[in-house]
């Protein structure tokens, strides 16, 4: 099923008011061409000088058509808006509960925000579905039948020219426009990608070009490619112009050929004279509603392009399922144990993991340690059940592939990178981890995270509105917010993965000191590439390049020697530094003397 | 019509004058064709004439006809050329004024968003040109012209045009003078509705590790329910105007036609004029309500060209005119702080140092405290909020204010914390090139020396193209420790009386952090005042001067307790005295 066809069975359920919507689209637009044919009928009648009164069902009509036209036309928009408005809802859940099922690992490019914004402003663009393509055609082709209909009826012949006329509107003058739009596009979009290269490079570069004085330089090579873009585009300008005149030229040859075929005729009796300006006007009423169809052309290329986007993300084979019959959780004690354990990010990368063995005893507490990209975050995945594996990972004595999604996640908890602060009260937020929790709990939370102090600041307590357009919070304070969540949820097992990756150092030292503080009652790995405070912890794992290198505590790692070590050095250096800094008051300077 | 648009892209003026002569024809073909078909009918319908005498009149009507279309034509072509050259006007302003370093937020982090901008994000003004302003030119000239030939033929049908036209405009202006209050507190609704989905698929992660996320479906339909409601509510106020336009617009037509029919059965107008008249009025109406239809597509165009007025009329930084920069200066820096625009506390708080020439200055303190910020000022792409930097030297003392900035820098070396090599106008990068960005003029030996400066060069003629080999935009060919080293080097290569470095060491194995120390050392020795970021203590053991850089909150290290800041000192003066007796010997 084609991308567009498969939004439009998203609307499905809307299918009745969109009709209705159509229909009433159809009585506006056939009011318009039907105040212009009576509007000529009567003044044709008129000129055979016959008694006023004899014209007045003929300006009762005409004010009858004047109304209808511009009440069914606001009726059919009001009827179209509502109709698209709750199929974008039925679409919208639809991808919900598919993108569910995809995230996290499967929206991993969609990490940036930028990037998710634009998925479901696609979304969004469903909307133009039906209210700038079906609609318009729809009452397009309606009006064009009824008007070749009565046409036909009056002057066979002329209702033939029309029928012609019309059917290049609805069909050869679209999608020649439609053809050159995107023929147009094809042809700049190459050159357009390299202009947005070179502007992209260029700026990015901005400081070092400033710096160096190599500013003109860039200019002239962004100029250079802007000029090949331009030229091209003003070569395709007449083309893009074409359909204009060509719907001009349609309808004016319509009018004239209606009118050349319906004077013979007038002349030998067949229609009486009044009908003669009718012939010749309502070709040029109906074309006028034909001619909005280019623009519905370019419409539905618009949502060709976000349907296939969205079509791409959507149709992705899902990271991990849930079996049919998943067996019942399992019961405690919750040891978990990882043998043989192979798994990969994506098929693109090389994030993988390769035979992993790793148990967490109840109550353990175990560090995973690691340069980036040692699979370390894919391990996590792996243990929360957002992606699939092979070999084994024990959760008691059951397998969690053989567990439903939900179940492995209502005993493992997982705190992140950057966990989602959500746009609703702060009470809302904390209610994420435990529905039942009072007042008097949330509050004992936020104290056993240390978030007291910034709660008391808030005038409006836990009805504080949080994220998006809600009070602003540091980095600190959301990963302390989504620590809180995680105790409120009370999980058996907790997976730390680099809790305190996006925050500065000092910050960081303070969370991972609480963090490891208020878990210390249960099973928990952590999962970081820094490595202070992991001498409180029971093991630790040295990952690298997806496989364990060296296990042990963090004085054995150190006497080995290797990654461990050499991180360790590292660090240290930059505390003394810090503790250089230490001894200078800030915004000042210390001097040491040199010889000579 | 936003009056910076003809100032920025100055081609817009020729286009309107262009625009507004095809809609004087365009009128003129409007009228003429309306003669020609009543006359045509008139003559039939009345007079009774045979196909063969209206011939001439039908083919006169076709010439029109075929001349509007050409028109149309050749007015959207002119639209679609005009609006191509306009935004390259536009691009060009946009792209020269960030390179000449409007500020854009965080290095780099909206290059790819305003790139979108200038290329995809312009496209937008394509409807604008080629619709809109041609519609909204029409909408004056037609009906204009159609109410002047209207009084020439029937002075009741023009009075009833002339009346309803301004109607039209000034109803429309009263209905969104009335509703405004009203859609402006729905569209606040309606904003916050529309992000909600969004924010829950942005929270899908967490919303499955707490087993939130199926139950969620139901929420997402319940608020497109509130969302569709509070939708139709705005709509139904706003469709209003259009319905009152077309209402005026058709309603007129059909007094006209009415009025003129009875005139014309009384005997008190001829057929031919009152035809006429019928079939030009409509036309009066119709460019005003194609207006409306294009104004959605009109306002998509005027947002991108806002977001370039935007970025147009921030400020740059000023540059003085000083050139006669002393050879060695001291540059002593004064309280200077800097508070970035829109913030609220200083990304530089007040700091006083002085930086003696030939000396190694080692900038300090945590990330986030000001070092960058430091360095920015110094190299002139950010203005001090308060305070002053001065530059000495040869007997003279010199604002850094009334300095010229392109000639400051020419005596800086800089390798920012993330340098990017390139080298625009010389195809692609090569390490060459790359290095040359520093001195274009450099003969293959300047280059190969500065590369050696940078303990580098061993390592690139070991490469199979060695100098020539090219370097990807993300570093893909040579090392990190290599892509830093190359950076060096481009600084290196200008033999600059003062090098800035920015954490020159991050993230490089020991050996290129030895290197790189080396040649710190070798360009101090040599006369060269080095001022560099360290976060490691490679650098700051070998520092003349030691600069803390930090906000009053990030005194000393964060959290510690009394006795670990009184060990910390301990250790630091410990450190600092054996580094002493190290430099003594």
């Amino acid at each position: 099923m084609s991308p567009v066809r498969q939004m439009w069975e998203g609307m499905r359920g809307q299918r009745a008011r969109i009709a209705l919507a159509a229909f009433l689209g159809f009585i506006a637009a056939g009011s318009s061409v039907a105040l212009l044919g009576t509007s000529g009928w009567l003044i044709s009648y008129a000129a055979q000088l016959p008694p006023v009164l004899s014209l007045s069902v003929a300006a009762v009509l005409v004010r009858t058509f004047a109304l209808s036209r511009s009440l069914f036309r606001y009726g059919e928009r009001l009827m179209g808006h509502d109709a698209a408005l709750r199929g974008l809802t039925s679409l919208r859940v639809q991808a919900y509960q598919r993108l569910e099922v995809l995230a996290p690992v499967g929206l991993a490019r969609f990490r940036r925000g930028d990037l998710l914004a634009r998925l479901v402003g696609d979304i969004d663009a469903a909307l133009d579905l039906p209210l700038r393509v079906i609609l318009p055609w729809a009452q397009a082709a309606l009006v064009s039948a009824a008007t070749v209909a009565f046409l036909a009826w009056l002057v066979p012949g002329a209702g033939v020219a029309l029928a012609l006329a019309l059917l290049a509107g609805l069909t050869v003058i679209p999608w020649m426009v439609g053809h050159i739009s995107s023929r147009a596009e094809a042809l700049l979009a190459p050159t357009r990608g390299s202009l947005s290269i070179s502007i992209v490079t260029s700026l990015e570069a901005r400081a070092d070009l400033l710096a160096f004085g190599a500013t003109d330089a860039a200019r002239t090579e962004i100029a250079s490619c802007d000029c090949r873009l331009t030229e091209l585009a003003r070569r395709e300008a007449a083309g893009l112009g074409l359909g204009a005149g060509v719907g001009v030229l349609a309808q004016g040859l319509a009018v004239v050929a209606c009118l050349a075929l319906a004077v013979p005729a007038v002349l030998d009796g067949r229609i009486g004279p009044a009908w003669l300006a009718v012939a010749a006007l309502l070709p040029l009423a109906a074309y006028d509603i034909v001619m909005t169809l280019p623009a519905s052309v370019i419409a539905y290329q618009r949502v060709r392009a976000s349907a296939i986007r969205v079509a791409e993300v959507l149709d992705a084979p899902p990271p991990v399922t849930d079996p049919p019959d998943p067996d019942p959780a399992p019961l405690p004690p919750l040891v978990m144990q990882c043998s043989g354990l192979s798994a990969r990010w994506s098929a693109e990368t090389d994030s993988t993991l390769r035979s992993i063995d790793l148990s967490l005893g109840t109550r353990e507490r175990v560090a995973v340690v690691g340069p980036s990209g040692a699979g370390k975050s894919t391990l996590a995945a792996v243990l929360v059940k957002f992606l699939a594996y092979d070999g084994s990972v024990k959760l008691g004595d059951r397998e969690i592939h053989r567990l439903g999604g939900d179940a492995v996640r209502g005993d493992i908890g997982l705190l992140g990178q950057d966990a989602h602060v959500f746009d609703a009260t702060l009470r809302d937020n904390l209610r994420l981890g435990c529905r039942e929790a009072d007042d008097a709990a949330l509050c004992d939370v936020l104290a056993r995270v240390r978030l007291h102090r910034w709660f008391e600041t808030l005038p409006l307590g836990l009805d504080t509105q949080l994220g998006a357009r809600g009070t602003a919070m540091s980095g600190g304070e959301r990963q302390r917010l989504s620590l809180a969540r995680l105790l409120l949820a009370d999980r058996r097992i907790l997976i730390l993965d680099e809790p305190t990756e996006h925050l500065d150092t000092p910050t960081a030292d303070l969370l991972i000191d609480d963090v490891l503080g208020v878990t210390h009652d249960r099973a928990t790995l952590l999962i970081t590439h820094r490595l202070k405070g992991l001498d409180c912890v029971d093991r630790i794992v040295v990952l690298v390049h997806g496989q364990i290198r060296a296990q042990g505590t963090h004085h054995e790692l150190l006497a080995q020697g290797g990654w461990y070590a050499d991180r360790w050095t590292t660090e240290m250096e930059r505390e003394d530094v810090a503790a250089i800094a230490v001894s200078i008051p800030p915004g000042t300077a210390m001097s040491r003397g040199r010889p000579g | 019509m936003d009056p910076r648009l003809m100032h920025y892209a100055r081609s817009t003026r020729r286009f309107i004058a262009i625009a507004v002569v095809l809609g004087a024809l365009v009128a003129l073909l409007v009228i003429a064709q309306a003669r020609l078909l009543s006359t045509a009918i008139v003559d039939v319908a009345q007079g009774g004439s045979p196909l063969s005498a209206i011939a001439a009149t039908l083919l006169a009507l076709l010439v029109v006809i075929v001349a509007r279309a050409a028109v149309s034509w050749l007015g959207e072509a002119i639209a679609y050329r005009s609006a191509a050259t306009a935004k390259s006007e536009l691009r060009e302003q946009v792209v020269d004024h960030v390179l000449h370093g409007c500020p854009l937020g965080p290095a780099g982090q909206d290059a790819g968003a305003t790139a979108a901008l200038v290329t995809r994000g312009v496209d937008a003004l394509d409807s604008y040109y080629a619709r809109y302003l041609p519609q909204l030119i029409l909408a004056v000239i037609v009906p204009l012209a159609v109410l002047l030939t209207v009084v020439g033929q029937d002075v009741v049908s023009a009075l009833i045009v002339a009346l309803t036209l301004p109607l039209i405009p000034i109803f429309m202006t009263l209905i969104g003078l009335y509703t405004r209050a009203r859609v402006d507190r729905q569209w606040a609704t309606l904003a916050r509705l529309s992000g909600h989905f969004l924010d829950l698929v942005a929270g899908l992660p967490t919303l499955k590790i707490f087993g939130r996320a199926k139950v969620q479906a139901e929420a997402i339909r319940s608020m497109g329910e509130r969302y569709r409601s509070t939708t139709m509510g705005v709509l139904r106020i706003s469709f209003l105007s259009s319905l009152v336009l077309e209402l005026l617009a058709s309603l007129s037509v059909a007094l006209v036609a009415v009025t003129v029919g009875v005139r014309l059965a009384e005997g008190g107008m001829t057929f031919s004029a009152a035809l006429f008249i019928l079939i030009l009025v409509p036309e009066a109406y119709l460019p005003l309500r194609l207006v409306g239809q294009h104004f959605h597509a009109a306002a998509e165009g005027l947002g991108a060209a806002d977001r370039m007025f935007a970025i147009l009329e921030a400020p740059t930084p000023t540059s003085g005119t000083r050139a006669d920069i002393p050879i060695r200066p001291a540059i002593h820096i004064d309280g200077l702080s800097v508070t970035y625009p829109g913030r609220d506390s200083p990304a530089l708080y007040p700091t006083t140092v002085v930086m003696p020439p030939g000396r190694l200055v080692a900038i300090i303190g945590p990330s986030g405290g000001g070092k960058s910020t430091l360095m920015s000022a110094l190299l002139g792409f950010v203005a001090p909020t308060s305070g002053r930097v001065v530059i000495s030297g040869d007997g003279v003392d010199i604002d850094f204010a009334d300095v010229d900035v392109a000639a400051w820098r020419a005596r800086i070396g800089w390798v920012p914390q993330a340098p990017r090599l390139v080298s625009p106008g010389h195809g692609p990068t090569t390490i060459a090139a790359a290095v040359r960005l520093g001195r274009p003029d450099a003969s293959s030996l300047d280059v190969a020396a500065a590369l050696d400066a940078a303990g580098v060069l061993a390592e690139i003629e070991a490469l199979p193209d060695g100098v020539q080999t090219l370097i990807g935009d993300d570093g893909q060919g040579v090392s990190a420790g290599q892509y830093r080293r190359i950076a060096l080097a481009r600084a290196l290569i200008r033999q600059p009386g003062i090098l800035l470095l920015d954490e020159p060491t991050a993230a490089l194995d020991g050996v290129s952090e030895a290197a790189i120390v080396d040649s710190l050392m070798r360009a101090r020795d040599a006369g060269v005042t080095v001022v560099v970021i360290a976060h490691r203590p490679a650098i700051v053991n070998v520092a003349d001067v030691i600069v803390h850089i930090a906000a009053p909150a990030q005194r000393g290290v964060a959290g510690m307790t009394d006795s670990a800041i009184a060990s910390a000192e301990a250790k630091a003066m410990d450190w600092t005295r054996t580094t002493l007796t190290g430099s003594d010997l």
